[in-house]
Parts: structure tokens; C-alpha cells; sequence
């Protein structure tokens, strides 16, 4: 079971290279319609459903696969978060390839025991005799413009806590799963985000240059569970400086471990978190 | 949870009010028995200072007899009520404009259309009645008692909102909670209910359920109330719900659909369910609605005195809504705790930006 949270503000251009031959620049909105329409034409028993999402869906990623492939494959589901993934996890466990869409990310949370109880353990409780590896749920995490208290959580660490499930914040069907790439190069603090932090980490890499004379090393972790400790490693040990950048509240995040993991494993000094105080918005 | 104001009355108002009244709020087919409309009419206005009027019967489920469909009205009451959903119209166009002109930011689900499910519930319900709302909240927080001004320096985030809210958008997961209210009250030994709206898009959430039963457990005196507006969402309720009966799907817990466009009927219904949970349990009604989707429907024949009032009374408020100094951005560290220390102070981005949190 994949759970691929992409960015609310995705709409924003963000350069994604999908290589299909010849390379297309791509906003990531397009890139997932793009990853959707392939896996539908290329595996007939593909489906694609969630609220609102035959008409395209709210952020647009669904736009005209229900043109192309018909309602029978890519379908809306009543408003019932809890019903979404059961369905799909019974779908995906007798092998059927099953795309849930969740509207929000900060509507997740009706569905939570069955991601929690029912998809992540599902293997591992029938002992391999079944499996719901064919499930992805998607849902955009993150502020979303003006969003407010339930149109901008960034609920991933939830998740990233249960065994059995994949976390990925991008959801490009091209790159490998838990490689965190290298964005910018640089000598003196590795910066490390994923999600609309990445956007961020960028302009502090150029203001870092150009008013402190600082040069950045900036990672896109791209998979939250299990995250490339490797490419993190390396870079720190290099620039001797971390910093994490992530929109959650600060306690217990994500980047909490990540950040002590560095310090144990490698000797470096703990990694400085940048995030916010733990309130609502 | 707001309590209803004090109501005001408004007596000397031109009779053609009362026209207005019964245009809007009766179907064709309903007979006034008293001489009103043939009165209005012939221009000669009738100052009869009460009427009654038939409004459709109810759809009945698990109950043997549903509200009564002959409903009486006094002429004040009905003056009250017309500008009531006259207010909730226009200061939703005015919130519509708002959002367009960019003053409110973020979501804005506007109730246009839905006026007088707010209006007829609230007539016959008490302010110590709870209600809880979902997001679709603006009517509800205008008849519950906050002011024009209130709602909409709400919406717009300016210094005179009242709420104390960020934001006015609420989950729809607020179901189950009404079932609790309502104990509460019962446990307290009130004489008052709790109503619990949702839409019907929410109604297929698993939550609804699983309070029905509680609810209906424990026999408290709680509406459930399904506002059905044909849409949740761009899902049309065919294509969500197996049965969009949705005054049917309460199982054990009795319900009625009444007609959510006629404020007379939606009144005599929340008087006879309110009667009903108080003495029976819980009890489901069905509000068959539209939205309008923000869109104004300009009123039949000539402006009334009172819809002029009411305009320049709602433009009023937005004047305010609008010229009021904005929120700082440092208010976004407020409202964490219940009056803390006067030096306390909220961590911002990192460990070296404080800012202060009153
Ligand atoms: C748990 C959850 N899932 C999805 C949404 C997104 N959403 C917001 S409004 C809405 C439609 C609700 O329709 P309905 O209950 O009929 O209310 P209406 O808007 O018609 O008043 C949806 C799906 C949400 N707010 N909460
Ligand atoms: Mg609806």
C-alpha cells in the first residue's frame, strides 16, 4: 500500500522531468494526471475513483480520464473517506490496481483505521496469503492558498509512524522510491525538505548566496518512509551543517527523526528544524 | 452555539410586506383561508393582524402522525420572518460580491436559497436550544443571534469580528457531536434539544450512523436535520446516495421530509419535532432545499420599504466588514490558550522568533 501525498499547491509550477522518450516539462498537477493515464492504458484492471474525481477533481488531476477510459474506471465516490479506502483496499486485494482519491489530505482521517488496521497489516496479519500492495492513496498535503484549519495539514508523520505502508511525497511513477535527489550543490549547510518547502529551500539557497556568501547544498527527499538516509548522510558529512524545513508542528515530526538520526549515525552536530509552533493554522 | 437575540418587531410596516411574505414563502396550491391576498390583491391592503395558511404535508417516516399542515401566523411574526430571509439573502449576495472583490479570502459557502430552513427552525426553537451547524454557517450565525457585521468582519478577517475564529469553515464531522449536546441537555434536566444540521453529501459519512444509534440509545432529545440541496459537491444525490430518501435512513429513528422552501411548514415541523425528542428521543428531519449558488433572485414586482431597509442595512455592515483595519499577521499567534500570561510568548520559525500570544 502506497500513500503518495503530493503538494496542495502543486498548481504552482514545479519542474518535474518525465522521461517518455523525448522529456516534457511538467507542473506535478500534470505529471500525476500524466502517471494515472499511463498505469489506466497500460493495466487494464486499473481504477481510478474518490470524490468529485470523475470530473477531474478539485486540484484538476483527474481531468479527462474519465473521457478516455470511461466511467467504469474512473468513478466518484460518495463523500465517505472510510468508505474510499476499504473499498480500495478489497479492490486492490483481489488484484485489481486501485488509485483512492482522497480530496485533502486534512479529510484523511475518517479512513484512518483502515489505513491504520486494515491496508499497512493486511499482508502481514494473512501471512502473505493476501495483500493490498495495489493500493495507492492520494491526497495533497500541505497550505494550500487561504486555506485555513482544514485545507492545510501536513498530517504525513501519521503515517510515516505505521509499518506496512510507503510514503511518497511527489508520486512520479518514473523516479525509484526512497531516493532523495541532490537539487542544488554546495559546501557549507545541506538543506532538506520535501513538498512546498522545496519551493522555499530554493530561495533561501539564492539569498543565502547572495547576502551571506553562504553556499547551500538543497535535497528533495521525495519518499518520507523510508527516506534516503544515504544521499542525506553524504551531504552532511560534506557541508558539516543541517537543516530541515517542513510545514507540520514541530513536535514529533518527521524531521525530529531524521534529524537524529543524522547525529547518531554520522557525528555531526543535531540538525537545526525549521517548522512552526504547534497551533492550528 | 449562539443565543438568539432579543427579537425586534416591526409593526408599522406597509401591508404590502405581508404580500410579499405569502408570495415567497406559500406554493401555488396553498389556500389562505383568511382574506389577505384576495385583499392585497385588489390594492385595498388588509391589516388583519393574523392568518392562517395550508402548507404541504409532510413525508412521514415511522411516525403515525407528522405536523400539523394548517399553520397560524401573526402578522408581527411574519413581518419578523420576511426580514429575516430577506437579511440572509442580501448579505449573502453582499459575501458573494465580497469574495469576488477579494475582501474574503479562502472558502465562502454561501446560503442563498436555503433562507428559510435557518429562519423556519430557529422560529420555533428557544435560544437555550443547541444547534450545530456545518460549514454552510452563515444564515444559522446571522438567526442565532451575531450580527450583520459580526458574520461578515468574520469573513473578511477584520478587527470587529466577534467569533474569534480564524476562519468560519467547519468539517462536516460535526454529527456525532449533537448526539452528546443533546444528552447534555437531557442530563441537565432542560426542557430544550439539540439540532444537528448536515448536508446531504454528508450524509453518507459512517459517523451519521454510529450517532443514530447513540442517540436513539440513550432516547435524547436531539433533530437531526439534512439540509438537501440536490448536491454535494458537483455529486448530484442520485449518484452518491443508495437511498436518497434521506428522512428514511435513520433506521430506528423516525424522520419526516418536509418542504424546505416554505418557512411556515419548516416551523410547524421543528415545533412538532422538538415536542417529539423532548417527550420520544430523536427524530430525523429531511429539509428538501436548493442554492442557489450565491446567485441573487432578484424579488417578483415592485422593491418593499422593508427590502430597502434591509438593503442598506446589510451594505452597512459591509461597509464596515471592509473599511475595518485588517488583522495583523502577528493575530496569527493568538487565541492558542485561554488568557495566557501577559509575557507569553508563541515560538515562530525557529528557536530565535518569539512572538507574543494574547
Ligand atoms: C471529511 C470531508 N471530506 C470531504 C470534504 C470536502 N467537501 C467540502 S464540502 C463537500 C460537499 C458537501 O455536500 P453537502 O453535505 O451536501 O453540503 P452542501 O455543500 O450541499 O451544503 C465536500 C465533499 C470535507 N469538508 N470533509
Ligand atoms: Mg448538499
Amino acid at each position: 500500500m502506497w500513500l503518495s501525498c503530493y503538494l496542495s499547491s502543486a498548481l504552482r509550477s514545479c519542474p518535474c522531468l518525465i522521461v517518455t522518450g523525448e522529456t516534457t516539462r511538467m507542473t506535478l498537477v500534470q505529471a500525476i494526471n500524466n502517471a494515472i493515464d499511463i498505469v489506466l492504458s497500460k493495466d487494464p484492471t486499473a481504477v481510478l475513483f474518490g470524490e468529485d474525481v470523475a470530473f477531474g477533481g478539485v486540484f484538476r488531476v483527474s481531468v479527462n480520464l474519465r473521457d478516455r477510459y470511461g466511467r467504469d474506471r474512473v468513478f466518484n465516490s460518495p463523500l465517505s473517506e472510510q468508505g474510499i479506502v476499504a473499498f480500495g483496499i478489497g479492490l486492490a486485494c483481489a488484484g485489481a490496481t486501485s488509485i483512492a482519491e482522497i480530496q485533502f489530505a486534512d479529510y484523511i482521517f475518517p479512513a484512518f483505521d483502515q489505513i491504520v488496521n486494515e491496508g499497512s497489516k493486511f499482508r502481514y496479519r494473512t501471512g502473505n496469503l493476501f495483500n493490498c500492495g495495489k493500493l495507492t492513496i492520494r491526497a495533497p498535503i500541505g497550505a494550500v492558498g487561504h486555506g485555513a484549519l482544514y485545507h492545510s495539514q501536513s498530517p504525513e508523520a501519521f503515517f510515516a509512524h505505521i509499518p506496512g505502508i510507503k510514503e511518497v511525497p511527489t508520486g512520479d511513477y518514473e523516479l525509484p522510491l526512497s531516493s532523495a535527489e541532490v537539487l542544488i550543490e554546495g559546501d557549507d549547510v545541506t538543506l532538506v525538505g520535501w513538498g512546498t518547502q522545496v519551493h522555499v529551500l530554493r530561495d533561501v539557497v539564492t539569498m543565502a548566496q547572495e547576502k551571506l556568501n553562504v553556499s547551500c547544498e538543497l535535497i528533495d527527499l521525495r519518499t518520507i518512509l523510508p527516506w534516503d538516509l544515504e544521499t542525506v548522510a553524504k551531504s552532511v558529512v560534506k557541508t558539516g551543517r543541517l537543516l530541515i524545513a517542513h510545514e507540520a508542528p514541530y513536535t514529533y515530526g518527521i524531521c525530529s527523526r531524521n534529524s537524529s538520526t543524522n547525529t547518531g549515525q554520522y557525528h555531526v552536530s543535531p540538525g537545526e528544524r525549521l517548522n512552526r509552533e504547534i497551533m492550528s493554522v | 452555539m449562539v443565543r438568539s437575540p432579543s427579537r425586534v418587531r416591526h409593526v408599522s410596516v406597509e401591508a404590502s410586506v405581508m404580500f410579499a411574505l405569502v408570495v415567497r414563502s406559500l406554493k401555488p396550491q396553498s389556500i389562505p383561508k383568511s382574506g389577505i391576498i384576495g385583499a392585497l390583491q385588489g390594492k385595498n391592503y388588509s391589516t388583519v393582524s393574523e392568518a392562517t395558511f395550508e402548507v404541504k404535508s409532510c413525508d412521514l417516516y415511522k411516525l403515525e402522525q407528522g405536523p400539523n399542515t394548517s399553520v397560524s401566523l401573526s402578522r408581527d411574526d411574519a413581518l419578523f420572518y420576511y426580514r429575516q430571509m430577506q437579511t440572509v439573502r442580501r448579505m449573502e449576495t453582499v459575501a458573494g460580491n465580497l469574495y469576488k472583490a477579494k475582501y474574503i479570502r479562502g472558502f465562502c459557502h454561501l446560503y442563498s436559497g436555503q433562507e428559510a430552513c435557518c429562519v423556519g427552525m430557529e422560529a420555533a426553537l428557544t435560544g437555550d436550544d443547541a444547534v450545530i451547524t456545518a460549514y454552510r454557517a452563515h444564515g444559522w450565525t446571522y438567526v442565532r443571534g451575531v450580527s450583520l457585521v459580526g458574520v461578515l468582519a468574520e469573513l473578511t478577517g477584520k478587527h470587529v469580528k466577534v467569533i474569534h475564529l480564524t476562519y468560519i469553515m467547519i468539517f462536516m464531522l460535526q454529527i456525532p457531536l449533537g448526539a452528546g449536546i443533546a444528552f447534555a441537555l437531557q442530563y441537565q434536566g432542560k426542557p430544550n434539544v439539540c439540532v444537528t444540521l448536515y448536508g446531504d453529501g454528508a450524509a453518507n459519512q459512517g459517523q451519521l450512523f454510529e450517532a443514530f444509534n447513540l442517540a436513539k440509545l440513550w432516547n435524547v432529545p436531539a433533530i437531526f436535520v439534512c439540509e438537501n440541496n440536490g448536491y454535494g459537491m458537483g455529486t448530484s444525490v442520485e449518484r452518491a446516495s443508495a437511498n436518497t430518501d434521506y428522512y428514511t435512513r435513520g433506521d430506528f429513528v423516525p424522520g419526516m421530509r418536509v418542504d424546505g422552501m416554505d418557512i411556515l411548514a419548516v416551523k410547524e415541523a421543528t415545533r412538532f419535532c422538538k415536542d417529539y425528542a423532548l417527550k420520544n428521543g430523536p427524530i430525523l428531519i429531511e429539509a428538501a432545499t436548493y442554492r442557489y449558488h450565491g446567485h441573487s433572485m432578484s424579488d417578483p414586482g415592485t422593491r418593499l420599504k422593508i427590502d430597502t431597509e434591509v438593503r442598506k442595512e446589510v451594505e452597512e455592515a459591509a461597509e464596515k466588514a471592509k473599511s475595518d483595519p485588517e488583522l495583523s499577521l502577528e493575530n496569527m499567534y493568538n487565541d492558542i490558550y485561554v488568557n495566557p500570561p501577559a509575557d507569553y510568548t508563541v515560538r515562530g520559525c525557529d528557536i530565535s522568533i518569539q512572538h507574543s500570544s494574547t
